[in-house]
């Protein structure tokens, strides 16, 4: 970690009440500033708050809105939930996963890229449906998705 | 202004009606889920552009009012100009400065954005009038799609805040209690537990602290209602809330908006600031004496979060790992404190029935499911949106009235209700009344509102596959029966959906399915098996051609099907575009040709080709 990502860090911990009960909220800050959960963070968090390292790790690894890996600079996510499962969400899946070489879950090793699944966005009328970084796409024929993610 | 006293806030009521009938002319701009999916933000960026260049007579900027979700997402971007009422259906951007010239500045009609019903091509000017709103009854969705939800004002005039007044000034806690319990109101998140009843028990144990608490957890996937109301009627939620911590003596409390929703989050923190400012929450709310704050928790991507253990422990910073419920959390809760937890659409129905009476909230829908359910409409049907409806209405006419049907002309197969704890039923069931007791009667459930249609080319299979997968990933863990049973009846679902079953595992999966229900610690592993169940019941045959002919008659499961190229084929080129793993070949305008060593099923051609030149079998 650099001296910067400490001071960022120390930010954090400053922002939420030093106890136990503030361990999810500081692991959501640390994921939004960070992308991800570094293993220093996690260490750090574990001796601010006072719990032992395992709790820490087992909250990082149980809500899937941590993720224990950097991410790329673009995260693509494609809802799977039952609307897009049902209207074709694999198809863009397959596009996305030959386009770019990686699975859900990966990065790109130029770290431009990531792929997230995730169960339903909330926009099931516009099925299937995929957001690049915070941007909705709605209805997305599959031979249209690698295009939106390249637009980016 | 801080609003402290009833007399204020009528005050400020008839100000804030002064103020928007000055302002007649509105331009409505959808910003909902659907809406904002189809883009419906570059409409606004757009609007916003040519009135403040442009100057027209009563319109300006300020005319342009961002809504929450109108309903009727299918055919978004939605643009709605009051008075009159005029709906403009798929908007573009390109579209924008027409509008504006047509029926802003000459007051005509954009012709070809108006709604043209499908069935005899007419066009429908009053969105009303519309058959897919006309059907509807709107309680809990009153607001959405009609105010800004930023502007609390716009709130206050529509009604907002006097279901509160109503309260605080002349009901004691134990009246606010039986009308809720009078109305008949069950909770709307999945259970049907009556909400007076819980609100009773609450009131009703000794202690010093008791909270009232949100589940804006929305973990049924393809359901939306709640996020449509948090996004666009957040006050009303928050009144909800305020009137139970009043009727039970709650001081303080949380809504807990899944991660997914971040606009939620904005729109509650938003609301909750500016309802701080007028008074309405916090310390002496309304000048009453009566003290109550609310925050917002935010989940971490969980679906067992919603349960009401699990939620607890996670807004208590702890993982979401129920606990078994000899002592129900109305009575040891968060933070072991009596809690009232209801879900969103339950909270924002109480200010109604505070302010109609529970006499008149019971006089809607059936004897013992009173009065209307917001359901998200998707999947295979025309009409994807938002609606609400008086319960007891029929799967038939959610369907096909309010829905349009089935899109492509393709016949009707299933409605799946309930999410992952509810199940599939078939066209003979269209016909039985939505209610909580009828839907869990026919083997599925009545659930958050999540409705989902499917047509001739979804396999039920493949759904119980799909849902077991959902389930075996979001189960936590912690109690056997749901980890290892779940993740047994899943890989016996996929080894049929592979074509390497036997007949014997059907039997198999339903005793598993038994064990799962009866042993499992929480509603999670209890209802797991009921999509499998549910759809193995109903579509055996379906099951058994997997099984003995190694076939899927829906034509999706990858491992029992082949695609081919038919002499329609034009040559466009554009399945060979698409397909991930270049298995098709050819030139323009000569049949291409598909290497079945490379394919892998997946269907792309299938979806891209416009000739039908592409089989399944
Ligand atoms: C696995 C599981 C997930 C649940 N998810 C939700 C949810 O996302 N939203 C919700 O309101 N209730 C959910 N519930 C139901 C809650 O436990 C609880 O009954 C409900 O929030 C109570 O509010 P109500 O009476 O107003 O419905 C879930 C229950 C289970 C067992
Ligand atoms: S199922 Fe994809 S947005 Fe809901």
């Amino acid at each position: 970690m650099t001296q910067q990502d400490v001071t960022r860090l120390q930010g954090i911990f400053g922002r939420n009440p030093r106890e136990p009960g503030s361990l999810i909220a500081v692991l959501q800050d640390i994921q939004r500033e960070f992308h991800y959960l570094p293993r220093e963070a996690l260490s750090e968090t574990a001796k601010a708050l006072e719990v032992p390292l395992s709790k820490v790790y087992s909250a990082a690894t149980f809500y899937s809105a941590f993720s224990l890996t950097p991410r790329g600079e673009n995260i693509i996510r494609v809802c799977k939930g039952t609307a897009c499962h049902i209207k074709g969400a694999d198809l863009l899946l397959d596009q996305l996963e030959s386009g770019l070489g990686i699975k859900p879950g990966e990065t790109t090793p130029d770290l431009k890229y990531t792929i997230e699944v995730v169960n339903c966005v909330g926009a099931c009328a516009m099925a299937p449906v995929m957001i690049v970084n915070a941007k909705y796409h709605g209805n997305v024929p599959c031979n249209r998705a690698l295009r939106l993610v390249k637009k980016a | 202004m801080r609003i402290d006293s009833v007399d204020k806030l009528n005050h400020w009521r008839e100000k804030c009606l002064k103020k928007r009938a000055a302002q007649k002319r509105k331009v409505l701009v959808c910003l909902g889920p659907g809406c904002l999916a189809s883009g419906s933000d570059e409409i606004l960026g757009e609007l916003k552009k040519i009135l403040s260049e442009k100057k027209i007579k009563g319109v300006s900027v300020e005319s342009i009012k961002k809504t929450g979700c109108h309903g009727l997402c299918a055919r978004g971007p939605l643009v709605v100009i009051e008075p009159e009422g005029i709906f403009y259906s798929r908007v573009k951007k390109s579209n924008v400065a027409e509008i504006v010239e047509t029926t802003l500045e000459k007051g005509e009609l954009v012709e070809k954005l108006l709604y043209k019903d499908p069935s005899d091509e007419q066009t429908i000017v009053d969105y009303k009038k519309i058959p897919f709103y006309a059907r509807q009854q709107r309680i809990s969705l009153r607001n959405v799609g009609q105010i800004d939800p930023d502007d609390i004002d716009d709130y206050i005039a529509s009604g907002g805040y006097s279901a509160l007044a109503r309260a605080l000034n002349g009901m004691k806690p134990q009246e606010v209690i039986d009308e809720i319990s009078r109305s008949g109101l069950r909770g709307r998140g999945g259970g049907g537990f009556p909400t007076g009843r819980k609100w009773a028990t609450c009131a009703g144990i000794d202690s010093d602290i008791r909270y009232v608490l949100c589940n804006g957890d929305e973990g049924d996937p393809g359901a939306f209602m709640d996020r449509c109301i948090m996004e666009g009627d957040p006050h009303s939620v928050l009144e909800g809330m305020i009137i139970c911590a009043y009727a039970v003596g709650s001081r303080e409390g949380y809504i807990y908006v899944r991660e997914e929703y971040p606009l939620a989050v904005v729109n509650l923190q938003k609301a909750i600031d500016a309802a701080h400012e007028r008074g309405l929450l916090g310390e002496n709310i309304m000048g009453s004496g009566f003290t109550y704050d609310a925050r917002i928790s935010r989940g971490g991507g969980a679906f067992v979060c919603g349960e009401s253990s699990a939620l607890m422990k996670s807004v208590a910073g702890e993982i979401g790992e129920p606990r078994a419920k000899y002592i129900r959390s109305v009575v040891r809760g968060l933070h072991d404190k009596p809690t009232v937890l209801n879900n969103v659409e339950t909270f924002a129905t109480v200010p109604v029935i505070i302010n109609k009476g529970g006499d008149w909230f019971a006089s809607i829908g059936t004897e013992t499911s009173t009065g209307t359910k917001a359901f998200s409409l998707a999947g295979k049907v025309c009409n994807t949106g938002l609606i609400e409806v008086p319960m007891g209405i029929s799967l038939r006419e959610i369907i096909y009235d309010i829905g349009g049907g089935i899109p492509e002309g393709r016949e009707f197969k299933a409605v799946q209700t309930g999410g992952p704890s509810g199940g599939c039923l078939p066209a003979d069931k269209l016909n039985l009344p939505v209610d909580f007791d009828t839907l869990t009667e026919a083997g599925s459930m009545m659930g958050s509102g999540g409705m989902i249609v499917m047509d001739n080319r979804t396999c039920m299979v493949d759904v119980a596959r799909y849902f077991l997968n959902f389930l075996v990933s979001e189960s936590c863990g912690k109690c056997v029966p749901c980890r290892e049973g779940l993740y047994q009846l899943h890989g016996l679902c996929v080894k049929i959906c592979e074509g390497k079953a036997v007949e014997e595992s059907l039997a198999l999966m339903e005793r598993l399915s038994k064990v799962i229900q009866t042993a499992s610690l929480c509603g999670l592993g209890q209802s797991g098996p009921n999509p499998f169940v549910s759809t193995v019941s109903y579509f055996r045959d379906e099951y058994l051609a997997h099984i003995r002919d190694e076939k899927c008659p829906a034509g999706i499961c990858r491992d029992l099907i082949t695609y081919t190229i038919n002499d329609k084929c034009t040559g466009c080129l554009a399945c060979i575009e698409v397909c991930p793993v270049d298995a098709i070949t050819g030139e323009k305008k000569i049949k291409h040709v598909l290497d079945q060593e490379k394919c892998t099923q997946c269907g792309s051609c299938y979806a891209v080709c416009k000739f039908e030149a592409v089989d399944i079998e």
